[in-house]
């Protein structure tokens, strides 16, 4: 059975089913982080002291790891634009060099991690390190649902290029949209718990 | 720029706007760490970071996400989605009327 409207639009919504279903599933994820940046507020507004986030945490490793986001974004729409112009070749490397930052993005987190669990700085220090763990854990597994996906776009799915071009690039234009998500995501985290 | 376009000279054409975009963000990243090394007192700096924030966030929406040139419907979820949003963040400051045992709400700004 041949699944409906993988390259073509409903002509209910206009859309293919995957990005319809991709953008529902980041409005989901919008609510997501809300319920806990909501938290954060909550918190911060009903403490008596609350820390500055530039005294606690390393600016420069968390504006290294903006930069390093940012650019995976560009490479990612990079990715796909390739296949739009029927380049296999750059889309092979400008995924894989999404794919590489990412990396680079949690090697960095990692360092920062230690640091601080062997500062004794954990999620249970004190209640900003509590939610600082919590949203950049979360945050964290994204990028590694996003390497998980990348990757296998980038190697056993890219097979369907062969097959189905048009529905192999819609692909990555899902996988795209999820990531620069996970960007923008970071774009708020970043100023709101390092530099505030 | 246009999901739906599928020229390659459409395709060129947004491969420039996508390097003004992300020059544009290196930009702006820049400001955003500049102004925290002022050290503005906790409203000012909170607006100008949320701002900076707003805007960096919206780029990679309309740009990289091609929310610019986008189908009604996602539109239509996403308004929702932002109503949803705004309650939520907006929520646990209606608690800083509400006077806590031991702290003295208001005065963390």
């Amino acid at each position: 059975m041949e699944i409906p409207y993988t390259v073509d639009v409903r002509p209910d919504t206009g859309l293919s089913n995957g990005k319809f279903g991709v953008w529902l599933f980041l409005a989901s994820e919008v609510m997501l982080f809300a319920a806990l940046f909501s938290s954060y507020i909550l918190l911060r507004v009903g403490s008596v002291e609350w820390p500055h986030g530039y005294e606690e945490l390393s600016v420069p490793m968390a504006f290294f790891n903006t930069v390093v986001l940012i650019t995976s974004s560009v490479t990612m729409v990079m990715a796909w634009a390739s296949l739009k112009m029927n380049d296999f070749g750059k889309f092979r490397l400008y995924l894989g060099l999404t794919i590489l930052l990412s990396f680079v993005f949690l090697i960095v987190k990692y360092f920062e991690y230690s640091h601080h669990l062997h500062a004794g700085e954990g999620p249970w220090h004190n209640t900003y390190y509590a939610i600082y763990f919590t949203i950049t854990g979360l945050h964290g597994l994204h990028i590694i649902g996003g390497i998980v996906v990348n990757a296998y776009l980038w190697g056993p799915g890219a097979k369907m290029w062969q097959t189905a071009k048009e529905r192999f690039t819609n692909r990555i234009e899902i996988a795209g949209l999820y990531w620069h998500f996970v960007d923008l995501v970071w774009i708020f985290l970043f100023p709101v718990l390092y530099l505030l | 720029m246009d999901a739906h376009a599928h020229s390659v000279d459409d395709i060129k054409k947004s491969v420039k706007t996508y390097m003004m975009v992300f020059g544009a963000l290196m930009v702006l990243t820049i400001i955003t760490v500049g102004v925290s090394y002022v050290h503005l007192p906790v409203v000012a700096a909170v607006t100008v970071a949320l701002i900076v924030a707003t805007i960096k966030g919206s780029l990679v929406a309309m740009f990289f996400m091609h929310l610019l040139h986008e189908r009604k419907v996602i539109y239509w979820v996403l308004m929702l989605t932002v109503v949803f949003f705004i309650f939520m963040m907006f929520v646990p400051l209606l608690t800083n009327s509400n006077k806590i045992p031991g702290t003295t709400p208001g005065t963390m700004w």
